[in-house]
């Protein structure tokens, strides 16, 4: 028990004495998460359309005047041509265009049926499915209300209609913050705690010092510990930095108990610090530790929900977000956040996190040698 | 000029014979964009929801049938009531709840209007919000069949086309931001470290006191790195044409040399860091921690950067990353050519200059 006392007096004070670091470990995620959750915005409501209107028609200017009208869409301009509307598609300056054919106006009071062409570009996917498909519902809706017009009443028997009523829960405003904020609080825990413990055996063995701890008497499990419970402190530390920026900046406040997120994350920090601390024990040098580090933590991030949501990877891709602990934290966070999700919906994630956190620390203790 | 070259050499050699360094170097870029390029997609599959059947007749049957079999849902439960909806969304089991009210299909035979109710979990809004869209789709598919006995006059028919990207392949969007995400940082990283190490190990000294002036220094601890990520890009695209499928509709050689600048003011800025750091943990700290997330987020790949606040627009302008995917969607996807992409070239060029010239002003010749 004295052992891990000194051992731990030993690194708080390396903490203390290195400002730079410290100032750099607490100041970064405080100022990334101030800024990137308004970067991070994907409601998609700028997208801009151009109209080819070669027909001139007052129909055709009815319609137009629909789709600078209705909010969901930007009319960029309008073109004469097809050719000049696809330019502004490559220059990326619009993302739709509509297509509006010469004799539209004439042949649909005429009664026959009408095409109007759309092409969005595609590169982006969600933005062209979510244009087309804004845009197709202002046709619809201009359709109707042209039929209504057209048509004498009385002579068709109503149609049946299914309305769709649609219930947001839990983010009624579909506020995109609010989704982000906790992703992101938790990928920053887990870059100062995982980059931290990288870095940490091996800087020791790069200056040499490692020496000096390996000619004492000090057992393996209370090196790996005097180095974990230092960083536990600061992962801590920094949570609850970010979970007051969540509520002062962006009013996001825990609508589960704060004791259940706390619990969740003092589980959560030693697996990730044994991560890196398994990951510090391979390394030769900082760099490379760095380097796999960057590996794992791109594959983290990007693989753990939260920019894209895991029910699209293929099967092989959700296997690895199975075994990846970001992915857990995330889910947690926003499920005690955004939900109120009580101890007992968490428990399936948190017996994960601990399996985790034993079996990460105890390789990194079993991979230490005290000889070279 | 002959002092140059035996200093790349033994800088080169540095690299070269550090393996395990040079394995990590080379390796890991390629499978970040394998795996990247494959699993990161918007598309949404198999979302699992709740039906909550109160009218068990003909109409809500057959919408049920719909729903299982689209691709995009998986029925997880029918349940009896909707008390157990908010305690599986508690639980993360579904993202979707779809409640039929009692005698559905009377009302919209006698009525001609009927209601369902459908309760997303806009936690995650955007999701949400397609999820809404894909089966509001079905429905209306539903009821125009059940109209299609008696078809109306005066139709308007949008026929869609997508460009560039008929099958709506997620990879045309991403790979090009992941070629970015992972050149920027792989590259800010290698020379991040190589003259804090020189400092921290007490070698720099022997550079100083050397006749080589500070931009050789610069130059020769560059070259060895930018021959290794130019091997790195070549490999990297030819794993995204052969193996991801990703077109180059432009020119090859025009894709090449855009990236080759975009390497090196990857490197010019790890440099950089490098000259203005004094320990190896600080620089990485900077150029990992302080610059995945940014990196990722400014692109522009995740999120469009049109919707930002237009202060984080301007700061968008400043990495180089958003540069760079630009120039490579325009050029592979699109098939641009030079004059649609010189406005980028020149910036990135500019932000080069700018690093070289601020790496040249601090490099201290002195010992602090």
């Amino acid at each position: 028990m004295n052992t891990i006392r000194f051992l731990l007096q030993k690194e708080f004070r390396q903490i203390f004495r290195n400002r730079s670091i410290l100032v750099l470990i607490l100041v970064m995620p405080v100022i990334q998460l101030i800024i990137l959750p308004l970067a991070a915005d994907y409601e998609i409501k700028n997208i801009s359309c151009v109209v080819v209107d070669r027909d001139h028609s007052p129909y055709a200017q009815q319609l137009i005047s629909r789709i600078s009208g209705s909010g969901y869409l930007r009319l960029q301009a309008t073109s004469p041509s097809f050719d000049e509307a696809f330019r502004l598609i490559g220059s990326d300056r619009a993302d739709i265009i509509l297509d509006i054919p010469p004799g539209f106006g004439r042949n649909l009071i005429r009664g026959a049926e009408q095409q109007l062409y759309i092409a969005a570009n595609a590169i982006n996917g969600t933005k062209a499915s979510l244009g087309t498909a804004y845009l197709s519902a202002i046709i619809r809706e201009y359709n109707s209300d042209i039929r209504m017009q057209l048509i004498q009443p009385g002579r068709y028997p109503p149609l049946p209609a299914i309305d769709i009523a649609v219930t947001n829960r839990f983010n009624p405003l579909l506020n995109y913050r609010a989704f982000m904020v906790p992703g992101i609080l938790a990928i920053l825990v887990t870059m100062v705690g995982g980059f931290l413990s990288a870095l940490n055996i091996v800087k020791e063995k790069e200056a040499g010092t490692i020496e000096q701890i390996n000619v004492t008497p000090i057992k393996k499990h209370h090196f790996i510990l005097g180095k974990l419970i230092p960083f536990w402190v600061l992962g801590m530390v920094v949570f609850t930095l970010g979970l007051t920026i969540a509520w002062l900046v962006y009013g996001i406040l825990p609508r589960g108990s704060l004791l259940v997120l706390y619990g969740f994350i003092a589980v959560y920090l030693p697996a990730v610090l044994g991560f890196g601390l398994l990951v510090s024990t391979y390394s030769e040098t900082q760099q490379q530790a760095m380097f796999v580090m960057f590996f794992f933590m791109s594959v983290f991030i990007l693989l753990g929900g939260l920019f894209t949501p895991v029910d699209g990877m293929p099967v092989w891709a959700r296997a690895i977000v199975r075994l990846n602990p970001v992915s857990y934290l995330v889910a947690v966070m926003r499920m005690v956040i955004l939900k109120g999700s009580g101890i007992r919906d968490i428990l399936p994630h948190m017996g994960i996190i601990l399996l985790f956190a034993l079996c990460l620390n105890g390789w990194a203790i079993w991979n230490y040698r005290k000889t070279s | 000029m002959k002092q140059l070259i035996t200093f790349i050499k033994k800088e080169a050699t540095h690299v070269l014979r550090d393996r395990r360094t040079l394995f990590i170097l080379f390796g890991m870029p390629l499978v970040q964009v394998l795996i990247f390029g494959f699993a990161l997609t918007n598309e949404i599959s198999n979302t699992r929801l709740i039906v909550v059947d109160h009218a068990h007749d003909a109409a809500s049957q057959q919408l049920i049938t719909r729903i299982a079999a689209s691709r995009y849902f998986d029925i997880e439960a029918q349940a009896a009531d909707e008390a157990h909806i908010e305690a599986a969304f508690r639980a993360g089991k579904i993202r979707m709840a779809v409640v039929f009210p009692a005698g559905f299909h009377r009302q919209l035979l006698q009525q001609h209007h009927a209601q369902v109710q459908v309760i997303a979990d806009a936690s995650d809004p955007n999701t949400a919000s397609l999820l809404t869209t894909y089966l509001s789709a079905i429905i209306r598919d539903y009821q125009s069949e059940l109209n299609a006995a008696s078809p109306l006059p005066y139709s308007i028919v949008p026929v869609t086309r997508m460009l560039y990207n008929p099958q709506l392949k997620a990879a045309h969007n991403f790979v090009p931001g992941v070629m970015a995400l992972v050149l920027m940082l792989v590259c800010v990283m290698m020379t991040a470290v190589s003259i804090v190490r020189e400092k921290e190990t007490g070698t720099m000294e022997v550079l100083l006191v050397s006749p080589l002036r500070p931009v050789w220094i610069i130059l020769a601890k560059a070259i060895p790195y930018l021959a290794l990520s130019l091997l790195n890009l070549a490999t990297i695209l030819l794993l995204s044409v052969l193996v991801l499928d990703l077109p180059v509709r432009g020119s090859l050689l025009l894709l090449f040399a855009e990236s080759t600048l975009f390497i090196i003011t990857c490197l010019t800025f790890g440099i950089f860091i490098s000259i203005k750091t004094s320990t190896q943990q600080v620089a990485m700290l900077i150029s990992l921690m302080g610059m995945l997330l940014p990196t990722l987020l400014f692109s522009g790949f995740m999120f469009p950067v049109e919707n930002m606040p237009v202060p984080l627009q301007v700061i968008s302008n400043i990495v180089p990353a958003k540069w760079f995917y630009s120039i490579a969607k325009s050029i592979m996807i699109k098939g641009l050519g030079f004059g649609a992409v010189w406005k980028e070239t020149c910036v990135l060029a500019g932000i080069t200059l700018f690093f070289f010239i601020m790496s040249l002003k601090s490099f201290k010749i002195r010992l602090a």
